[in-house]
């Protein structure tokens, strides 16, 4: 047992007076980006879902290709421009993305949670908020590039497919940029939710298990028959992304008793990412881990 | 240095730390020892703002760790060698601490280096066993260089050497000034490992003193004797005021007397020793006495002190 001496020599106060670099907020990004790419299941996550999305969609410009000979003239002559659009983001590609972009983006906190991480994370960024602020950066510009890839590859590559029966539509068609926004936004906006989610949950199966209600089952199951089930509806942002990616003009089905209000489905397709966020960012400060 | 002031955390109707009060000083390791479910985790959680107190406070290096932006040049902490992702590397968890906190990233390689994982840098952390996980832990606590370390049990898990390495490496870095605050729930381990003690049971202080102290305030030590005329050799020392427990096939327990007193005792009695020890049994016994009112989860119906305090000794 070494002797124990009580009082400091001039190399201990070395290393007792420490300087802190100036912390930036830069780092906190560099450290999450790193977080994020040094997975190597993150990388094929995004990856795989990105060819898998493009699949969905030119699958679908090829079967309207090959039932071409089958479809009435009306129906050709009314395909473009909203079967065209249509066809460039399926609702099936839809929904792969908002189930997809959802998990990996609650994963990137919740698995944080899960392993206890979260504890090292914290220890080494007592700024938990700076930190959580920093890994929503890096998520949402994951997102929106992982969107403005596979919306804008989805689109060249369907059109070009449909292009064959002269049903293709170019980026010039009028009302259409406000579609390809949705489509872009879509990964961003479910991942953000999903990041909301998992802050309030922090618990990896329940957290997963949420994303799937509140994107995709809740929305499915609402109708439009009662005021407030059709209110209800419209407030989900995969309604509201389905409204806003359609470039049919909007019509009015007189069996539809409480249509959606066109004003304010982009306010519910970015509130529900703001709202996430906000949570987040207000709940990581006020609890233990 | 940390200065735990009247510290205080309560989960509903459980009290988990109850008023702690005291300091960890710089210079010196000081082990941290309680029974399981003693506190030693919360309050270790409470330091590095982890966990927010109910009441009181902690402040290391004299300010709240949870106020300052980053904390691994001020705090290095191990709290659970299994807080970590499997899918990353060894490198690639330490990169991203070290960059959060504007670490050169050369430094991952000297950490990794220092505890033994250079070769291990580039594999998945999911397959690293416990004794490597803890060093991998050991590795992070040192990246920012911190004038404090705190470490929750990082002996489990390692092997013979693994723990010699340890504990020279808490030496060394108290040596250079640093605090170092080492927990474990067994005495034992800290016998060889601490110069001071701060004991807690059920959240409260039993016990902030330097080691030699509080191994004092067991029975006393006492000596251990391996002898073929055990019988004989117990009536001689019984006959000079000493206390004989008898331990097994042919040993005795001696209270009262030192070691030099009974080897002259049977040199004068004609009787043959195969060993004579003073048992480390003393540390033990100190804590097993003084945290006997406090453990949470005991065996049996048995009586703590007396059941615990046996079990120890014949252990040995």
């Amino acid at each position: 047992m070494t002797a124990f001496s009580p009082v400091p020599t001039a190399s201990d106060r070395a290393v007792t007076q420490r300087d802190d670099p100036r912390p930036r907020f830069r780092d906190l990004l560099a450290g999450e980006w790193f977080k994020l790419w040094s997975m190597r299941s993150m990388r094929w996550g995004y990856a795989l879902s990105a060819l898998g999305v493009l699949w969905l969609n030119a699958n679908s410009a090829i079967a309207d290709v090959q039932d071409w000979s089958h479809f009435s003239a009306a129906q050709r002559a009314s395909f473009a421009p909203g079967g065209s659009f249509a066809d460039s983001f399926t609702n099936n590609a839809g929904i792969t993305v908002l189930l997809v972009a959802g998990t990996l983006g609650a994963m990137s906190l919740v698995s944080e949670y899960a392993s206890g991480l979260i504890r090292v994370s914290f220890a080494a960024v007592p700024a938990r908020r700076a930190l959580l602020a920093a890994k929503i950066a890096v998520l949402t510009a994951a997102m929106l590039a992982f969107g403005l890839v596979v919306t804008f590859a989805s689109f060249g590559l369907s059109e070009a497919i449909l292009s064959s029966k002269h049903a293709g539509i170019s980026l010039a068609q009028p009302g259409i940029w406000s579609g390809l926004a949705a489509a872009i936004l879509l990964p961003t906006v479910s991942a953000l939710v999903g990041l909301g989610l998992a802050a309030v949950i922090r618990h990896s199966a329940a957290t997963v298990v949420a994303v799937v209600t509140v994107l995709l089952l809740v929305p499915d199951f609402l109708t439009d028959n009662h005021y407030w089930t059709a209110c209800l509806a419209h407030a989900m942002p995969f309604r509201a992304f389905q409204f806003l990616h359609d470039l049919t003009p909007y019509r009015v089905n007189p069996y539809v008793k409480f249509p959606v209000q066109p004003e304010g489905e982009w306010w519910v397709f970015l509130l529900w990412p703001l709202v996430s966020v906000v949570v987040a960012l207000v709940l990581v400060d006020r609890r233990d881990v | 240095m940390i200065e735990v002031n009247d510290l205080t955390k309560r989960y509903g109707s459980t009290t988990a730390v109850d008023a702690l009060t005291f300091t960890v000083r710089p210079g010196c390791v000081t082990g941290f020892l309680g029974p399981n479910g003693a506190g030693k985790s919360t309050t270790l959680r409470m330091i590095i703002g982890l966990n927010e107190p109910t009441g009181g406070s902690v402040t290391v290096q004299g300010r709240a760790f949870r106020r300052r932006p980053r904390g691994l040049r001020h705090v290095g902490a191990l709290l659970d060698a299994g807080d970590v992702h499997g899918g990353r590397s060894a490198a690639a968890h330490l990169g991203v601490l070290a960059r959060t906190n504007a670490i050169p990233l050369r430094r991952v390689g000297e950490v990794l280096d220092e505890v033994g994982l250079d070769a291990a840098a580039r594999r998945r952390i999911g397959g690293f066993s416990l004794g490597m996980k803890q060093r991998l832990g050991i590795a992070a606590a040192l990246l920012g260089d911190p004038p404090v370390l705190l470490f929750d049990e990082p002996l489990n898990g390692l092997d013979p050497e693994g723990v010699r390495w340890v504990r020279d490496l808490f030496r060394r870095l108290a040596g250079e000034g640093r605090t170092v605050f080492v927990s474990s729930h067994l005495m034992t381990e800290m016998e060889h490992t601490a110069d001071r003690l701060v004991v807690i049971g059920r959240g409260r202080l039993i016990a902030d003193e330097p080691l030699a102290a509080f191994a004092a305030r067991g029975a006393g030590a006492r000596v251990r004797v391996r002898t073929p005329d055990a019988s004989a050799l117990a009536d001689a020392v019984q006959a000079a005021g000493a206390t004989v427990t008898r331990d097994g096939d042919g040993v005795l327990l001696v209270g009262g007397l030192g070691s030099d007193q009974i080897g002259d005792l049977a040199f004068e009695h004609r009787l043959r020793l195969h060993e004579l020890s003073v048992t480390s049994a003393s540390l033990e016994r100190a804590f097993m006495e003084l945290t006997a009112d406090s453990v949470e989860y005991t065996a049996g119906e048995a009586s703590a002190g007396e059941a615990s305090v046996r079990e120890a000794g014949d252990a040995r």
